[in-house]
């Protein structure tokens, strides 16, 4: 789960990195007083839990409350990666001298925590690794020994930076390593790190990224992460405990398993359609067929439905069994295409034949292909007669 | 990670629902499966083996290959770490929801101790004809015969599915080893192509993966160097960006872990990528010549 700045910062300020002054507003009136209590410069940020929000205008520096005025009336009407802007973090702007950049985040081709820090701070990070990769350090880090402030220094070592700084960084880099383990991040990322034009070193942005799976453990900051921004139909997956995706075509997919269900959606593009979903009913949830059909049917752009089972863990007689309740109860009149393969597939496919009258298809491909075929107006109704 | 047919296999967390099924499962297949773990029915007897406090105490009682752990994400550290204490060589840790640092530490105890790890969640492996680990039905003839085509999967659901395609078409499994779907993993796509190289039983590998993180494009740079044929199916090419599809692992972030990007490193090495699962067929008769019956 992503974390908005205002929400991340505090978190780099606990763990002793010192962050600028200010406050969150939602108003355009509200950020002019923010601005004007500061006294000084300001800057004017859209908060949204994601990136590029320079570039997308939602940041600004403003010299008065007439221009802060402005400027949050124009960016709280953006929407920037998908999120519509609703709050607004005003806060004293910086007197940049230097600009660095520093990441703690989860490796997977070092299967532990990876440092990332680079004197060239302040841009687009993964271009500066292409084009710039003498100003970055990248340092696997053993999760058994941490990372205290000499060691982080002396990664620092033979980059442009004098020994003072490079031993303030190193501080900087061992709380930015504690901020990661002690709050299960999955990324932690300041950029720009400041070194301003009085000497001081601070975090004028912060990206946090919380581990989903250690919510529980983190429960006092779980609920400050900013949930992604879900159609009304996402939100009810989510009440019901279902991962729902919607899509813009117009087939739906019901599948087991995310890999299973991917395919579903690939086989549905391969053929020429467009899947309506991404919705799994496999893993923990692999007897939530009837809230899972549900959920794909009270899409109004769904037209046909490709049901793909393929059991393993998750056992297909399980599954089917709760599609036949759900399709009596809800009695849908789309066209439906079924494939049912592995555990308990004999049992599945008498159930569906029996109680349905409908008829599986051996091949994934068949199913798909018809359904394709159906939501483009062929008038075939249901599976294979 | 590969367990052989002879390997004894302790089951961590046997007396619950999952892990008494799949246990007798086990049995059933062949798997050497010598003891298990509850702390609350230490000295009883389950599933017809005996239950011990720990893993270390079932070490210190019998010899002890491999574990398997059936058990809840905020217990699996320190059921790991028993099994790594134990000086357990191969541990398969089923569990999804894991948080990452744990399973970060898990590793690194698991690297300095020698233990290879097998997951976090996966379905488990399966060595066609001797033994199964896990939760997969290595029982199911339409889905493992044995054979001579080792498959390395990201995913359970769509190993299955690949598993399914692959026997249908005559050709059958010499290992499936299902490496998990979590970001980080104690064995990666690149490893588990490796050991597939080094089998002995094993004239070909399939690699099933998905979009997200960058283990395909790890693997693709092991695979040009192969000279057994490899064939991928990369499962992902119609998700949209920066949603995180089912798996803790499959997002594509920025220009990482796209399709694009995996499918254009795996053909580079020389990987024949399927469209579709059900063009696997053809693709090891072009590979392999017609299966053998």
């Amino acid at each position: 789960m992503d974390f908005e700045e205002h929400a991340a910062k505090p978190l780099l300020a606990a763990a002793g990195i010192r962050t600028p002054k200010g406050r969150l507003a939602l108003s355009a009136a509200d950020a002019a007083l923010a601005a004007t209590e500061l006294g000084v410069r300001a800057v004017v940020k859209a908060q949204v839990a994601t990136g590029k929000r320079g570039k997308a205008g939602g940041i600004k520096v403003v010299a008065s409350a007439t221009e802060a005025t402005a400027a949050a009336e124009r960016i709280l009407g953006l929407e920037i990666g998908g999120y519509p802007v609703q709050r607004l973090l005003v806060e004293e702007a910086a007197d940049i001298a230097r600009e660095f950049y520093a990441a703690v985040m989860n490796d997977a081709t070092s299967k532990g925590p990876l440092l990332l820090f680079s004197t060239a701070g302040g841009m687009d990070i993964e271009e500066v690794f292409a084009t710039r990769p003498e100003t970055v350090r990248r340092q696997p880090i053993d999760i058994r020994a941490g990372l205290d402030a000499r060691a982080a220094a002396d990664i620092l070592a033979g980059l442009d930076l004098d020994a003072g700084l490079r031993t303030r960084l190193g501080k900087i880099l061992a709380a930015l390593y504690r901020v990661y383990r002690t709050r299960d991040a999955e990324l932690v990322e300041i950029n720009p790190l400041a070194l301003t034009r009085s000497g001081d070193l601070v975090a004028l942005d912060c990206k946090f990224t919380l581990d989903d799976a250690a919510k529980g453990r983190q429960a006092d900051i779980a609920k400050l992460g900013a949930p992604a921004p879900a159609t009304a139909l996402e939100q009810r997956g989510q009440e019901q405990g279902l991962y729902f995706i919607e899509l813009d075509g117009d087939v739906g997919v019901l599948a087991n398993g995310a890999g299973l269900t991917m395919t579903t959606m690939d086989a549905v593009r391969h053929y020429g359609g467009r899947a309506a979903n991404f919705l799994e009913i496999g893993g923990q949830s692999y007897t939530k067929a009837t809230a899972g059909l549900d959920l794909v049917l009270a899409n109004p752009n769904v037209t046909s439905l490709v049901i793909n089972f393929c059991g393993a863990f998750a056992r297909t007689d399980v599954m089917a069994e709760g599609v036949v309740q759900a399709w009596k109860t809800l009695q849908p009149t789309l066209p439906v295409f079924f494939s049912i393969h592995g555990t308990g597939e004999k049992e599945a496919i008498a159930l569906v034949r029996r109680e349905l009258g409908f008829e599986p298809y051996d091949v994934m491909d068949d199913a798909v292909k018809a359904a394709v075929a159906a939501a483009k107006g062929a008038t075939a109704r249901g599976s294979r007669p | 990670m590969i367990v052989r047919g002879h390997e004894t296999l302790l089951v961590q967390g046997i007396t619950g629902k999952q892990g008494t099924f799949w246990t007798e499962r086990m049995l059933e297949y062949g798997t050497k499966v010598i003891g298990g773990v509850n702390p609350q029915k230490a000295g009883t007897t389950h599933c017809g083996v005996p239950v011990f406090a720990s893993a270390q105490a079932a070490a210190k009682a019998t010899r002890v290959d491999a574990a398997v752990m059936f058990v809840p994400p905020l217990g699996a550290k320190e059921a790991a770490l028993d099994a790594i204490a134990a000086g357990i060589g191969k541990l398969c840790v089923l569990t999804e929801h894991i948080p990452a640092q744990d399973v970060m530490e898990i590793l690194a105890v698991a690297k300095a101790a020698g233990t290879r790890i097998l997951g976090p969640n996966t379905a488990g492996q399966v060595t066609t004809g001797e033994c199964f680990v896990g939760i997969i039905p290595a029982f199911n003839d339409n889905i493992f015969r044995k054979g001579r085509v080792g498959v390395v999967s990201r995913s359970g659901s769509l190993g299955t599915l690949i598993c399914l395609n692959l026997v249908q078409a005559g050709y059958g499994e010499s290992v499936f080893i299902g490496i998990g779907g979590d970001p980080v993993l104690g064995t990666t796509m690149q490893e588990a192509l490796m050991e597939v190289d080094a089998d002995l039983n094993s004239d070909a590998a399939i690699l099933v993966g998905e979009i997200g993180g960058t283990a395909e494009e790890d693997a693709a740079e092991y695979a040009s160097g192969m000279t057994k044929p490899v064939i991928a199916f990369v499962a992902g090419g119609s998700a949209p960006p920066g949603k995180k599809m089912g798996h803790a692992g499959a997002i594509v972030l920025g220009d990482r872990g796209t399709y694009r990007s995996k499918r254009r490193a795996l053909e580079a090495a020389g990987v024949v990528v399927l469209d579709m699962p059900s063009e696997l067929g053809a693709a090891l008769q072009d590979k392999l010549g017609p299966p053998t019956p």
